[in-house]
């Protein structure tokens, strides 16, 4: 005696968010029965194991044929196949494109190719997300890079419009796209101790000031590429480190408005050519592309690294950071005051974000 | 007569990539009536063209409008290879035709494919404009209203109940032509699929001009079915009750007032040249008063125009089972006719009782010859043989072991010595009804006085063994069958002393050439005058009689002859009244009516039971199986009768016998709604006697399972809430005085008299209900009763249109369709083994049901509607389509004094995992996307509010307009709204199947699919109605063949309902405004 066949099928598509959750997440249908029988669903309801079972069975098909709807969420508004309400919709986009901190961590600045699809076994032993999973989240990123790469406008906006997410959750996506499609490099031992809500907050900056849709809304063009002529400008930069006059004048003018001020004052004057030329470097390298790469692993060996070898707080980064963008405008023979605005505004919040004590 | 039938053909989306190469698709769109095709531009390299055509005018008769669907295929255009089919959509314009249902259809429709199953959508309109026919002899019958709710329609007022109409055509099915060895799989499913649809709408039809020429306007309790024969062919029957309704003008006063149309009526008893008519019930009302129909100016007069069989008919390869479309009394004599008024002696019912005075005459006399046909039936036996002329055996079983008791109840005067003027009036009523071919009702509820008095159930059973019709036009033979059934059935409800049938339906079990007929109702006695001038108001709100209403209990007296019952029974003076005798258990097919006195809760009670037969062929099989129906009928009928006392109930309403015949097993499964009537007795316990009194150990075992029972119905009592009045044994009234140990003796199941009589006398008092355990039989039976499991707390389950008990519904509503299929592989399983896995399938399907739906509770599971089939040797199916309803657990146990159904809160309706939302912008008409008004509804029920309505101003996404919300519910209304609108029948019929049976999933997500696009298809008609929800809905097949070595499967779903607009009970106000915008349904304001 076998159950050849067994389905339920409502009117209004049944789902448990539970279940859904479960299905994400990558368990099969077993041990799926087994979280669920250990969370103490059965106690509520007299049931028994089977009906657990055909319960995650129908719940799982239902699941398997929507999905293919996620993978177009503005198709699930409008198609007939389930009736599903507003809000309820809203909840399985949302989930569905919700991804794991631990394995975006893996996959952030990597190309989103056939050849990182083929490393997700290794992310997955190493995360502890499930294969399954990994695949979901992998595909959900190249499909929305796929999307918002050819369109024009505002990147975020592009994301939650065509994928129907949150704010939040666009943003991050918006921040996995301009990593994937600036191919920065986070995997570095030395970039490890940052999670991905550090980057995205950074990648959120470089969009909203470096890219050609920061300067004027009105362009319509891509988020997703850094603006070439602020880079070719960032040269100009150069004569801040080159010059010494200016190198001299720039480092008193910090030092006074530092002294006393902070514990670290000896520190950072004693360092301030050697993190000025750290920075300013930065900035005039970032023409080429593999030095773009580099940025957030220059920006810690250039920046956070001896900073923190000095022990300073972080409250003393965010004094010198801003003393040091501040009194660059005070320098008579610097001209280039906004170059170095738009520069340092973006480096500034990126130190701050990643400056961990 | 022509009308005009247009179509245009506005856009596509979500098309599927017919090109590989460019990932689009080149569309186009045939649009087919008839023999007239038209066709769309090409949109090219498109997923979602836009197609905005002009309208195709079809010019047709109104037959073939009411008969053929309108088809829309939609096509991608190749260059150098055929085109190829995208998919589907037959749209029945039947709602159309009459003028107080829907008046456009627009909106977007799944394009359905018999192999692919749903491949985008697409917008299409509909209009028909007709032209007024008054030609007597037409062949179509446009205007007529079909329901299948099986209760008069909210709304409507039943000037008149006609009665019975029937019909059946049969043809060869496509999928066992020749032709079918050549052509593809896709062809033959459409084929079937397109000719299921043409039966069906010719026998709409057919069905429609017999209620014209009964004068009526309308068929309720439609109950339409297919029969696939196989090689013999296919045959699609339907049943239903005629009646006369008239639109119920909110506010104003009812139009129709009883002296006027008692006028004509009286007139037309005493003129025997309106005999033309069959009418009893149905003298020809002119429609004065009702609601302006295109085709109101119908022929009223009785001559009817002669029998027409017209070469349409002939053209077509199905045909009506009597071409003689005329519904002449062929037999009856004017003499008879005259005869009629006596179903007027109503001592109730001054204003007819001129027309009765001719009756004393005949009165006394009738009497006598009244007990004569009883007296024949009277000891009646459990089931009656008799060999069909045809061959197969026949055979019937009455339910004799319930009771009704009779009088006319509230009449008080009547008192005992009513005896003969009961049999008196109970002759001239029987009369007058006989006189009518079949005194049938398809209705299983009614208003407060319709129904006098209930019988019992009649049941009829009939095993035919099937042969090829070899001439469609000649559908006699499927006919006879029903017919013969029919008769048997009015012969029980005769033995019963009841004049009608209430609750009747019909279906059949098919397996190879074997073929089981069934019928089965409720046998009643009804109050005539509701079907002459009467009202059938629904909710009862206006009492237009001055009489006083027959008490509540009247319809559990008996209706026939204490002295003379038709079968043993044990009778008590009524616990309501105490005036009349009713029987100690009551069994019914149709609702509880509404003003029955219940005490507690009512629960869903079920007997299973499957029996193995040989495998044959032919007569021998034949045989088999009619020896062993009767067993299966008395079993399930015991099953029942243990159950109910278990649960300490004295009544079942719904009761619904299945039995399905497999090729080497049957089975059966009795379902029904249990509740404690506080009119009848209540139910003694369960005894259990062992066979040798001897025995110690047997004692002791039997006393164990003793206590078991007496706990189960303890701890049943409290469950269901019963607590009934306690009532002293004496003022009841002294027992019936009848021979005792015969009631005894019918009563208990035994096969041995003599010890049940011994056991009688030790059980001493009333009525304990024996058990005996002589063999392992039995011992199983009792297993079986006592491993039912109760629902589990915060749920209840019936399958009644409601629940007994609760009236305070709240507006959440999940319906369903679960299907499980079990393969038994143990190929020597005996009979205690099966009925095991048939039960615990059963059981364990409820279970799963309370799992899913916990989130619900407090809710009640209605309308449970198992079906079971033997798809094949080793498989049993078993389908259920139900629906959960929330209710209110704080008030649940006043029933409030208005019948209107309260309504929840919003507060409890924010919890609910499903809440109703009637909102529905229907924007389907707008090819424009993102209206603002599915923004602002969006707004209104999604958490993420800001980003979704921003997101949905996208720029790519197309029609962004949400879809509208349609409440399907088996029940006929939906909890918390009302219907203020009718849109017409929906009854759909699709076929899918598959050759890549593992890559969609296995048989389960092939079915599960398929469910889910019949919902979907469903779902876009009704919206494209303008409606919003679809009520009475049901499944009436679901037919799965498999082969999963060849990786194939094939399912066949017939769904029907009725397509309703509805808005929520405090937004009555709009419903002006909505119903002169057709299209628009409950606005977003009202959802909010």
């Amino acid at each position: 005696m076998a159950v050849e066949l067994d389905v339920f099928v409502g009117n209004t598509t049944i789902m448990d968010e539970e279940v859904y959750q479960l299905w994400l997440d990558g368990y099969t249908v077993n041990d799926a029965v087994k979280v669920r029988m250990e969370g103490g669903v059965l106690d509520e309801i007299e049931a028994s194991a089977d009906v657990l079972l055909s319960d995650t069975m129908d719940q799982y098909r239902t699941f398997q044929m929507c999905e293919r709807l996620l993978h177009s969420p503005t198709k699930l508004a409008n198609q007939l196949l389930f009736q599903i309400p507003p809000h309820r919709q809203a909840m399985l986009i949302e989930r569905y494109y919700t991804f794991d901190d631990a394995f975006v961590r893996e996959v952030l600045g990597k190309k989103l190719s056939k050849g990182t699809k083929k490393d997700l076994d290794d992310i997955s032993a190493k995360t502890g997300v499930t294969l399954k999973s990994c695949r979901r989240q992998f595909d959900n990123f190249k499909r929305v890079f796929k999307v918002v790469e050819e369109l024009k406008g505002p990147l975020v906006e592009n994301i939650r419009q065509h994928f129907l997410l949150s704010d939040k959750l666009a943003r991050d996506y918006a921040a996995i796209v301009f990593f994937a499609n600036n191919r920065f490099e986070t995997g570095k031992k030395k970039l490890q101790y940052l999670n991905f809500q550090d980057f995205a907050f950074c990648a959120g900056q470089l969009i909203n000031n470096w890219t050609v849709g920061a300067v004027d809304n009105l362009v319509e063009d891509m988020d997703v590429d850094l603006d070439k002529e602020f880079l070719q400008e960032l040269k100009e930069l150069k004569v801040l480190i080159t010059d010494k006059d200016l190198l001299d004048q720039h480092k008193s003018l910090v030092c006074t408005a530092l002294r006393g001020k902070t514990k670290a004052f000896n520190e950072m004057e004693a360092n301030f050519k050697n993190l000025s030329r750290g920075l300013v470097n930065i900035a005039t390298k970032l023409t080429n592309t593999k030095d773009v790469r580099d940025f957030f692993i220059d920006l810690v060996e250039k920046f956070i690294e001896p900073c923190r070898s000095d022990r300073w707080t972080a409250a003393d980064v965010k004094l010198y950071l801003t003393h040091y963008t501040n009194s660059a405008h005070i320098l008579d023979t610097f001209k280039h005051q906004v170059v170095w605005d738009r520069y340092m505004g973006v480096i500034k919040s990126c130190i701050f974000k990643m400056y961990h004590d | 007569m022509p009308g005009k039938l247009k179509a245009k053909i506005v856009a596509g989306r979500h098309l599927p990539v017919m090109d590989r190469a460019s990932d689009l698709t080149d569309a186009f769109v045939e649009v087919k009536f008839g023999n007239t095709t038209f066709k769309t531009d090409v949109c090219p390299k498109s997923l979602n063209p836009q197609w905005n055509s002009e309208w195709f005018k079809f010019e047709v008769d109104d037959e073939d409008l009411q008969d053929e669907p309108l088809q829309v295929t939609v096509l991608d255009h190749d260059t150098y290879s055929a085109n190829d089919a995208i998919g589907k959509v037959y749209i029945d314009i039947d709602p159309l035709l009459c003028s107080e249902a829907a008046s456009i259809i627009s909106g977007w429709f799944p394009i359905y494919d018999t192999i692919h199953g749903i491949r985008g959508e697409i917008n299409v309109l509909v209009k028909v404009e007709l032209f007024n026919d008054l030609n007597r002899f037409r062949q179509s019958s446009c205007g007529v209203k079909f329901f299948c709710t099986t209760s008069i329609p909210r709304g409507y007022r039943a000037t008149m109940v006609h009665g019975f109409v029937e019909e059946l055509v049969v043809n060869e099915d496509p999928e066992y032509q020749w032709i079918d060895r050549i052509r593809t799989p896709r062809a033959s499913n459409e084929a079937r699929q397109r000719l299921i649809s043409l039966m069906s709408g010719e026998l709409q039809r057919k069905i429609g001009l017999k209620v014209l020429e009964m004068g009526g306007n309308a068929v309720v309790g439609y109950l339409q079915c297919f029969d696939l024969e196989g090689e013999s062919g296919l045959v699609v029957r339907a049943i239903g009750t005629a009646c006369t309704l008239e639109k119920i003008t909110s506010g104003s006063a009812p139009m129709c007032c009883p002296l006027p149309n008692t006028a004509p009526a009286s007139n037309a008893c005493n003129s025997p040249s309106k005999d033309g008519k069959e009418p009893v019930f149905g003298e020809d009302l002119p429609l004065s008063s009702g609601p302006p129909t295109p085709f109101r100016s119908l022929p009223t007069s009785s001559s009817s125009p002669p029998p027409f069989s017209p070469s349409k008919l002939c053209s077509r390869q199905s045909s009506s089972s009597d071409t003689d479309l005329s519904l002449t009394p062929k037999t009856e004599d004017p003499q008879s006719l005259r005869c009629r008024p006596g179903i007027f002696l109503c001592p109730r019912s001054p204003i007819l009782s001129t027309d009765t005075l001719s009756l004393p005459g005949s009165g006394p006399g009738g009497c006598g010859h009244g007990s004569a046909p009883r007296a024949t039936t009277s000891p009646l036996p459990f089931f009656t043989r008799s060999d069909s002329a045809l061959l197969r055996k026949s055979v019937s079983f009455t339910e004799n072991l319930l009771l009704a008791a009779s009088g006319m109840g509230s009449g008080g005067s009547a008192g005992k010595e009513a005896g003969p003027l009961k049999t008196l009036l109970r002759q001239q009523t029987q009369t007058a009804l006989e006189q009518r071919e079949f005194p049938f009702f398809t209705l299983t509820s009614f208003p407060p006085g319709f129904l006098v008095h209930v019988g019992g159930v009649v049941s009829a059973r009939s095993v035919k063994l099937l042969d090829r019709i070899h001439n469609p036009d000649e559908p006699e033979t499927r006919d006879a069958w029903w017919e013969e059934i029919r008769q048997e059935i009015k012969s029980h409800a005769k033995a019963l002393g009841c004049h009608a049938v209430v609750g009747y339906s019909e279906n059949t079990s098919i397996c190879e050439e074997v073929c089981i007929l069934s019928a089965s109702g409720t046998a009643a006695i009804l109050n005539p005058r509701y079907m002459r001038e009467g009202c059938l108001d629904f909710g009862s709100t206006d009492h237009r009689f001055e009489e006083p209403s027959p008490p509540t209990c009247g319809f559990c007296h008996i209706p026939y002859d204490e002295l003379n019952m038709p079968f043993p029974a044990q009778l008590a003076y009524c616990y309501q009244c105490r005036r009349q005798k009713v029987p100690d258990v009551l069994f019914t097919t149709i609702d509880l009516p509404p003003e029955a006195a219940v005490t507690g809760k009512g629960c869903l009670i079920q007997a299973r039971l499957c029996r193995l037969k040989k495998k044959a062929q032919g007569e021998v099989n034949a045989t088999a199986i009619s020896n062993l129906l009767p067993f299966m009928e008395y079993e399930l009928h015991t099953q029942l009768m243990n159950k109910l006392k278990l649960r300490s109930m004295n009544a079942l309403f719904g009761l619904h016998i299945q039995i399905s015949v497999g090729e080497n097993m049957l089975l059966g499964l009795a379902s029904a709604t249990g509740v404690y009537l506080m009119a009848l007795p209540a139910p003694g316990g369960i005894q259990i006697a062992g066979k040798t009194p001897g025995d110690l150990n047997n004692e002791q075992h039997i006393s164990t399972i003793q206590k078991r029972i007496n706990d189960t119905i303890a701890k049943n009592k409290e469950l269901y809430q019963i607590n009934p009045p306690e009532l002293t044994e004496e003022g009841v009234g002294s027992p019936i005085p009848e021979p005792r140990q015969r009631s005894r003796l019918f009563r208990s199941h035994s096969e041995s008299s003599d010890e049940l009589s011994e056991l009688d006398l030790s059980h001493g008092k009333k009525d304990a209900f024996v058990l005996e355990i002589d063999d392992t039989d039995a011992v199983e039976d009792i297993h079986s009763l006592l491993t039912d499991a109760s629902p589990p707390s915060g749920f209840h389950s019936c399958n009644t249109e409601t629940m007994p008990g609760i009236y305070n519904w709240t507006t959440a509503i999940q319906m369903f369709t679960s299907v499980r299929v079990l393969r038994l592989n143990n190929t020597n399983l005996t009979n205690q083994g099966l009925n095991k896995i048939f039960t615990d399938l059963c059981e364990n399907l409820l279970k799963s049901f309370y799992f899913k739906l916990r989130s619900m509770i407090p809710c009640c599971l209605c309308q449970l509607n198992f079906t079971v089939a033997v798809p094949e040797e080793e498989l049993v199916q078993v389908s259920v389509t139900a629906v959960a309803m929330t209710f209110d657990k704080d008030q649940n146990q006043e029933k409030p004094l208005e019948k209107s159904i309260t309504k929840g809160g919003s507060e409890t309706e924010e919890q609910l995992q499903f809440p109703l939302e009637l909102c529905a912008d229907s924007s389907s008409t707008s090819s424009q996307p993102f209206s603002r008004i599915s923004v602002s509804s969006l707004e209104h029920c999604s958490p993420l509010t800001d980003v979704r309505s921003r997101s949905l101003r996208s720029s790519r996404s197309f029609g962004g307009s949400s879809v509208t919300t349609v409440k399907m519910t088996p029940l006929s209304f939906l909890p918390g709204t009302r219907i203020i609108k009718y849109l017409g029948i929906i009854n759909m019929f699709f076929i899918r199947e598959t050759t890549s049976l593992r890559e969609e999933g296995g048989v389960s997500g092939f079915l599960h699919s398929f469910i889910a696009e019949v919902f979907a298809m469903v779902r876009a008609h009704v919206a494209a109605l303008g409606g919003n929800a679809v009520v009475s809905y049901s499944m009436k097949d679901c037919v799965l063949m498999e082969n999963p070595n060849k990786n194939q499967a094939q399912c066949l779903i017939n769904v029907s309902g009725d397509a309703v607009m509805c808005v929520r009970e405090t937004d009555q106000e709009q419903m002006t405004s909505m119903t002169s915008t057709g299209q628009t349904c409950s606005s977003t304001d009202g959802a909010t």
